[in-house]
């Protein structure tokens, strides 16, 4: 029944001068859930998903990848290893276009010798597989792949930088707050996608500050308070004001 | 600990009630330039994606009212081909200025490293003796190094590109003295020693038409250039490291080893305007192309480029430089005092950036 976690930190321990923001802080996401992590502001969330993707480098602890010990120093070499991030302000480009987005960073080669010699891209390898990736996924309101990122909408704009990271993520994917800037009717849309990805096999750490979405999709709640973990509940056991009232201190731990 | 509110816990995974009416809602979502956009919001979103649009009617509509004010002069292929000489040289800055204005940045030294570059070349060939290939190869080099010195200061000291080319306009401008004893080149001396230097000054003619061979190799670095731009990583690298710095850091990309690119490849192609330079004068003085960092910067703007980056191409610049070398050259057959013609060059740079702050609100 034990289920190696495909991320997993154990006792990480993170001090900024005198302040502690992670203090032996373990995590925990297992294949094909979607885990989400909330917290009160300050609560240390932000540095314990930094410290994951090598944002940052712990003081103490270690972070294990599918059960083996990872040392990430930057978000690169996360990625390389196969999570992906999606950061809140999106990391997308608005004068390029949806497919250049999609693989801005790791842009590919053409096979021939211009490839070889002059670097050429290639554009229609490229523009096919982004076509793909959105279609996979359902995103269907995007038709020209041409089209510029800053014609889109929010949602539109959200929706193509999940879309990058489920693309290019074999281990997991990381959300912060991807709701937080949409109205409903695209919170809704990016929900959707989300679930979407767990079909598909893929983890999914979800930051969220909107406890009817954390609510609604997570599999399990990870919640943070004072720079570690005090608890994670299902969401089909506990209700939302227990992890409003254990996030703030207002109730005991119950794990 | 249950509340009895379940259906925000249900594991069915209903809908929070705020969001039921969703599903009677409107489905539609959005569309873009439909019929009820207004024309002149449809043309701003049109001319944000061809940002060549405007200047290349501002190019058309001069040739035109110039041609129709001056008739056979102006118009006949002898006057076009001399007004593209003399924006050749502008036209190959401005190239290199718009790597960098792609990226947010601005290189005032762009025209000190083509002097700079010019003496070196036209001094080591004919004081030191050099054979011409090696004068002409260092001097490329030396622009080379000055473009990357820029580039350094910007990204490993973070100096605000202003403040730090204005540094190494003063920096190169006082070497360029210095090396050259304030003494020119005469034209004589370099077309006995060193005739290399002086050929892209040479011109082929067609029908009273003469191009220079200055102007043949400035179609070699805009072809170059639009390559890179529009074919390769590095191109849309340049796009999105001036589009949105941190973002395009966040999505894998190293913005500084873009930026440093983008600088050094600006310092080679003044390193080639040096040659063109050369070929142009015939002579080499240090007191050349004073106006040339704010002429690149003119050329660059005009053509449609935004100063915030990410945002125009080279195609723009030679417009650009066409668009001021037919004022200049327009009015000036026209018997207009030369004030005029700097005087229209400025109307033409407050017009070009007042478009793009009016199409930039577009995005927003």
């Amino acid at each position: 029944m034990m289920q190696v976690p495909v991320l997993q930190a154990r006792n990480l321990v993170k001090r900024y001068g005198s302040v502690t923001a992670l203090d032996h802080a373990d995590f925990e996401l297992l294949p094909g859930e979607i885990l989400a992590v909330i917290g009160d502001n300050g609560a240390g969330k932000s540095t314990l998903i930094k410290a994951l993707v090598g944002a940052i480098i712990p003081d103490q602890g270690e972070i294990l990848l599918n059960g083996r010990v990872v040392h990430f120093r930057s978000p690169l070499e996360a990625r390389k290893a196969g999570i992906e991030t999606v950061f809140q302000n999106l990391a997308l480009s608005p004068s390029l276009s949806i497919a250049d987005n999609l693989f801005l960073g790791r842009e590919k080669r053409s096979a021939g010798a211009w490839g070889r010699l002059f670097r050429a891209l290639d554009e229609r390898g490229m523009r096919a597989e982004a076509r793909r990736a959105l279609s996979g996924l359902g995103i269907t309101t995007v038709q020209n792949i041409n089209q510029t990122v800053e014609t889109l909408s929010g949602g539109q704009r959200q929706c193509i930088a999940v879309a990058r990271a489920a693309a290019f993520a074999s281990r997991a994917i990381i959300m912060d707050e991807p709701t937080a800037a949409l109205g409903v009717k695209e919170s809704r849309r990016v929900l959707e996608l989300i679930l979407e990805i767990r079909s598909k096999g893929l983890p999914v750490v979800l930051i969220s500050h909107n406890m009817p979405h954390v609510f609604e999709i997570a599999d399990r709640i990870h919640i943070h308070r004072l720079g570690t973990r005090a608890c994670v509940v299902r969401p089909t056991e506990y209700s939302m004001s227990d992890a409003v009232a254990i996030m703030t201190g207002a109730t005991k731990a119950p794990c | 600990m249950r509340t009895p509110d379940s259906s925000q816990a249900s594991p069915l995974r209903k809908e929070s009630e705020s969001e039921g009416a969703l599903s009677w809602s409107n489905t539609a979502t959005a569309r873009f330039g439909d019929e009820r956009t207004p024309l002149i919001k449809r043309f701003q979103i049109f001319i944000h994606h061809h940002s060549t649009f405007v200047p290349f009617i501002i190019l058309l509509a001069s040739l035109l009212s110039f041609g129709m004010a001056d008739g056979t002069t102006f118009l006949s292929l002898f006057n076009i081909s001399l007004v593209v000489q003399q924006v050749t040289i502008i036209a190959t800055v401005g190239i290199a200025q718009t790597l960098i204005i792609l990226t947010a940045g601005i290189d005032l030294s762009v025209g000190t490293i083509l002097v700079l570059s010019h003496i070196l070349m036209a001094r080591l060939a004919v004081q030191n003796g050099l054979p011409v290939e090696v004068a002409l190869a260092a001097g490329v080099a030396v622009g080379t190094m000055c473009g990357l010195l820029n580039g350094c200061l910007v990204t490993l000291l973070r100096l605000p590109p202003f403040i730090a080319t204005l540094g190494t306009w003063s920096i190169f401008g006082a070497l360029n003295i210095w090396y050259s004893h304030g003494e020119t080149v005469a034209a004589g001396q370099i077309a006995s020693a060193a005739p290399l230097l002086q050929l892209l000054g040479k011109a082929m003619r067609f029908y009273g038409a003469a191009i220079t061979y200055g102007f043949v190799m400035l179609v070699f670095v805009y072809s170059g250039m639009w390559y890179l731009l529009n074919k390769t990583a590095l191109g849309r690298h340049i796009y999105a490291t001036g589009d949105d710095n941190e973002a395009a850091r966040l999505a894998g990309i190293n913005t500084k080893r873009t930026l440093l690119a983008a600088y050094t490849i600006a310092g080679f192609i003044c390193g080639i305007g040096a040659w063109i330079l050369i070929g142009r004068v015939g002579a080499a003085s240090p007191l050349a192309g004073g106006t040339l960092n704010l002429d690149s910067i003119t050329a660059v703007v005009i053509g449609g480029t935004s100063l915030f980056g990410g945002r125009g191409s080279i195609t723009g610049t030679l417009i650009g430089a066409l668009i001021v070398g037919v004022f200049r050259n327009g009015l000036a057959l026209s018997g207009a005092d030369v004030v005029w013609q700097e005087f229209s060059v400025g109307v033409l740079i407050l017009f070009a950036v007042a478009i793009d702050q009016w199409i930039r609100r577009v995005a927003k």
